[in-house]
């Protein structure tokens, strides 16, 4: 357990401190209250304020106009827009009405690992990509019970599931010119004929046998169609690649790591601190060739803004060497860019986390949003990272505006402003040999993959993700292709407050914590804001939500049959009514217990999750089930 | 924890002497311990009792349909020496030596041996046994060790230097391939002391993954100081000890000093047969047919160019 007052109250921003404060000390009421207290009133936030935000805001920040469409009651990309808003203007569903939500109908997709993608709504037909296998349904929301259309089977290969790392989950289609195209785990992508399911182009961009693995969306900009690969614990070199959109013809592909030739780095190239900027850096911050298998893979979430006509992308953890065994930052990992998408070249980069140490892959997505400051607006992305801080960043430049930790974080003392680097605390990193504890957060970072939504009535981004710390320690044993070794073992336990998981509403302008509801699990379901102010989400042990979006108050939940890991949608159907669409079926690296049937004995078990999921095999079971909700 | 002290009860040298297990059973039948444990216990009784006697039929009785014998072993398909799909390795031998002395037929369930393996065969119970796996390693309930190897250096015969230790100063102008695995920020034991030295520049990784389309993914390292790629690989034994006798080159294989590193960096591994932690019966079956075909096992492991530290620190159950 965390025990030090210190350590729990040191470097946690003021506003969130409190809450914290109060809610440890009533779970462990040794701790010296004074010490807390007394350190709330004269620390100073870790990061410097920009500007002068919050007093001098005129309005809510708005989702970059050119990256939002107008709603027409459809879900055509897993981020609902290219500015990542996930948010729709259909407002039928209110807090006041909420609690007459009733299920419309059900999809059972007969697989059963974890369901991570969201439902696609394109006019009167839905779309859903499972797990491995990767079936691709269609469902006509015109007839009563949503009957399946088709099914599409891309045969991936069965070998795809023993190489791929923590689960076979698929995070998204997207619907383009009359296709549905996504990736399926063996590392193809395809598109698929949105009428009658068949196969247009089915290009491979992966290859398996190297352990590369395709999970993640595509996002579909100015005719091409944007994929990166997954794999980074098998020395994958990450990569994003542009296919044409109407041939899956192989335009251009820029890797993460590498010489300026293979990284797309040239004239353009404009990194906004000097961590960033120099020749080479994708070879030259690593030791010999490691960056030949340097991971920086390509798993997240893209972002695109039409009016600067750039691309935004997060790249993954470095890997797979040790951190001693790579000396250096080891670019292009743990990162953002900004590229251009005709021809793929790099115009920005930041690394998040530099050298890490922890397994904070830098995937995340990015919201693209214009807001004020300083009495200007500024054209931003907003970022809740791995490493616990929310970035607010000027997307055009790539400098960091503020970086505010969201939850408590005692792996760095901050970000600085100057340089951009985040500060370390060096006795947190991971050493062979030795046992470090309390390491916060753990490898899943305060906040996965699982993506956020922004509302522009609330000026509210609502952050799904845990609250989760780790020890590390060395096994006895371990044993890879015939090969012994000292595995490195992390153990994840729940951080400060005893709650696995939190649903957070965050304060964009003013940086803090408006208000959060704690979960048991860690909350690894996406979420959506509406118009209505009615925000939804799901649990690990079954439930969705819906939630007012301003004040936290939850209106309504429904027992699905297993874990939510999945995104939440809405659309308006033929007749006129606001439906919300979730998948259940609970898998990925946090209920890889459950999917994996892995004994909960094995504490080290998906990395050292299973340690912080011990009880999740209790709450829910397998089973991959659409779930659609209306009034 | 359970698991652990299953464990604690069915290895260690004490075990050897026959009054343990006899207290064992007797201990057991007190207790109203679970059959599995009785038999157990019971089998290593009648081992020692009578060590040529059939004990696969005790095993069967338990593990397996009425009347079927079968050795079902989890390997992997693309993985000399240690095992393929044409049973060609040293891991093949040894599961065609257990099944001939259970007079039981073989099965394989292939699996590459990578993250999860254990979890989707072993546990998965489509097979019962894996033929090689640490002592230590705690997914398994492991036999006594039947043999134990040591990380080597790996360099061409013909090379004008020597290797025998990582504080040998040559290292440090050569170019050195290590295996790399990416669990959770460790990796194979050379890497490690590599970087515990500074030598970080001249190490180059291989991953232990390689590309599974490949024949034997892992050997990768091998050809690359064939080839000259590399001037020295540091690799555990079996895999440097077989491919050595099957380069086109010759190559020179040297254990690495020193054996463990402190705090904790071992080089040297103890290598058992595993079972599921509570098939404890057929691991004492698995034990006592090591014990009595000891000779035949080194043989096997001879015929490989398996490199050796020393015998197990086991007596011969004979």
């Amino acid at each position: 357990m965390l025990a030090s007052p210190k350590l729990l109250c040191g470097t946690f921003s003021a506003p969130a401190r409190t809450s914290r404060c109060a809610r440890l000390l009533a779970l462990a009421a040794v701790i010296a209250t004074a010490g807390c207290l007394k350190e709330k009133s004269d620390d100073k936030p870790v990061t410097a304020a920009v500007s002068s935000a919050a007093s001098s805001a005129t309005g809510l920040p708005t989702i970059a106009a050119a990256a939002t469409t107008a709603d027409d009651g459809q879900w055509l990309m897993p981020q609902k827009d290219y500015a990542n808003s996930r948010y729709s203007s259909l407002a039928q569903i209110t807090p006041d009405n909420a609690k007459n939500l009733k299920l419309a109908f059900t999809f059972s997709t007969g697989v059963l690992r974890g369901h991570e993608a969201p439902p696609l709504v394109v006019g009167s037909t839905m779309y859903i990509v499972t797990p491995f296998p990767n079936y691709l349904y269609a469902l006509d929301l015109t007839k009563p019970g949503a009957p399946m259309k088709w099914r599409y089977d891309p045969r991936a290969d069965m070998s795809s599931q023993g190489v791929a790392c923590c689960d076979v989950v698929n995070r998204g289609a997207v619907y383009f010119d009359n296709k549905i195209i996504y990736n399926t785990l063996d590392g193809h992508t395809v598109a698929v004929d949105a009428n009658d399911g068949h196969e247009v182009w089915n290009t491979k961009v992966g290859n398996i046998n190297l352990g590369e693995s395709m999970t993640m969306a595509p996002l579909v900009a100015k005719g091409k169609v944007f994929v990166g690969n997954s794999g980074g614990e098998f020395g994958v070199r990450g990569w994003l690649t542009a296919l044409d959109a109407g041939s899956g013809k192989i335009a251009w592909r820029a890797y993460s790591t590498g010489p300026d030739t293979d990284v797309l780095i040239g004239s353009r190239f404009k990194p906004f601190y000097a961590q960033d900027q120099g020749k080479d850096l994708g070879v030259k911050s690593w030791p010999g060739d490691a960056w030949r298998t340097g991971g920086g893979t390509v798993w997240g979430w893209l972002a695109y803004d039409p009016e600067l006509d750039l691309l935004y992308y997060g790249t993954g953890n470095p890997g797979p060497w040790n951190p001693e065994q790579r000396p250096g930052d080891n670019k292009f990992s743990s990162g953002i860019f900004a590229r251009d998408p005709d021809d793929g070249q790099a115009v920005w980069y930041y690394q998040w986390s530099f050298h890490d140490m922890f397994d904070y892959d830098g995937i995340n997505e990015q919201t693209l949003l214009d807001m004020q400051m300083g009495g200007k607006t500024r054209k931003v992305l907003v970022r809740a990272e791995r490493n616990g801080y929310v970035y607010v960043m000027d997307r055009t430049s790539g400098e960091v505006l503020s970086a505010t930790p969201f939850g408590f974080v005692n792996t760095s003392t901050g970000v600085d402003l100057k340089t951009g680097r985040l500060m370390y605390a060096m006795d947190k990193a991971p050493q062979m040999g030795k046992v470090v504890r309390d390491v916060c957060p753990s490898s899943p970072g305060m906040k996965d993959w699982q993506p956020s939504a922004y509302s522009p009535r609330t000026g509210l981004l609502y952050l799904p993700h845990q609250n989760l710390c780790m020890d590390h320690e060395a096994v006895e044993a371990s044993y890879i292709a015939g090969t012994p070794y000292v595995g490195m073992i992390s153990k994840f336990f729940a951080g400060p407050g005893g709650k696995r998981g939190v649903y957070q509403a965050w304060d964009v302008v003013n940086r803090k914590e408006k208000w959060s509801i704690q979960e048991e699990f860690p909350v690894w379901s996406g979420t959506l804001a509406t118009a209505g102010d009615v925000v939804f989400y799901g649990t690990m042990d079954g439930w969705f939500k819906a939630v007012d979006a301003r004040n936290g108050t939850v209106l309504w939940s429904f027992k699905t049959g297993s874990g939510i890991i999945g995104q939440p949608i809405t659309y308006r159907g033929p007749d006129g009514k606001q439906y919300v669409a979730i998948e259940s079926g609970v898998g990925g690296w946090s209920g890889a217990i459950v999917a994996g049937n892995i004994d909960p004995r094995d504490s080290t078990a998906a990395l050292g999750f299973v340690n912080a999921m011990k009880d999740l095999p209790k709450a829910s079971t397998k089973g991959g089930m659409l779930y659609v909700f209306t009034l | 924890m359970s698991s652990r002290s299953d464990h604690a009860l069915g290895s260690g040298a004490e075990r050897m002497l026959l009054a343990i297990p006899l207290v064992a059973l007797a201990a057991a039948a007190a207790w109203g311990r679970p059959a599995t444990r009785e038999l157990h216990a019971a089998t290593v009784a009648t081992a020692a009792d009578t060590a040529a006697s059939d004990l696969g039929v005790l095993q069967w009785a338990i593990s397996a349909r009425p009347g079927e014998r079968l050795l079902r072993v989890c390997a992997d398909p693309n993985n000399m020496p240690f095992s393929n799909r044409a049973g060609e390795g040293f891991e093949n031998k040894l599961a065609e030596l257990v099944a001939g002395e259970m007079h039981a037929d073989l099965q394989y369930t292939w699996w590459a041996q990578r993250r999860g393996f254990i979890r989707n065969t072993l546990k998965a119970e489509s097979c019962d046994v894996v033929m090689g796996a640490p002592t230590s390693f705690e997914l398994v309930a492991a036999t006594r060790p039947y043999y134990r190897s040591t990380y080597v250096f790996v360099t061409r015969a013909d090379a004008p230097f020597r290797i025998g230790s990582f504080d040998d100063p040559v290292l440090k102008r050569l170019r050195i391939g290590v295996q790399i695995i990416g669990d959770d920020y460790a990796n194979t034991p050379p890497a490690h002391a590599l970087s515990n030295r500074g030598m970080t520049g001249n190490v180059r990784g291989y991953t232990v993954y390689g590309d599974y389309s490949e024949p034997n993914p892992p050997a990768r390292i091998i050809d690359a100081v064939a080839k000259g790629d590399i001037d020295v690989a540091v690799v555990w034994g079996p895999l440097g000890g077989w491919f050595a006798q099957h380069e086109p080159v010759k190559l020179r294989v040297v254990p690495v000093s020193p054996q463990i590193e402190l705090p904790y960096l071992p080089f040297v591994f103890d290598i058992s047969m595993g079972v599921r932690r509570q098939d404890l019966a057929l691991r004492d079956t698995l034990d006592a047919i090591l014990a009595r075909r000891r000779a035949g096992v080194d043989s096997i492991l001879k015929e490989y160019g398996v490199p050796r530290v020393e015998r197990p620190a086991v007596p011969n159950v004979r």
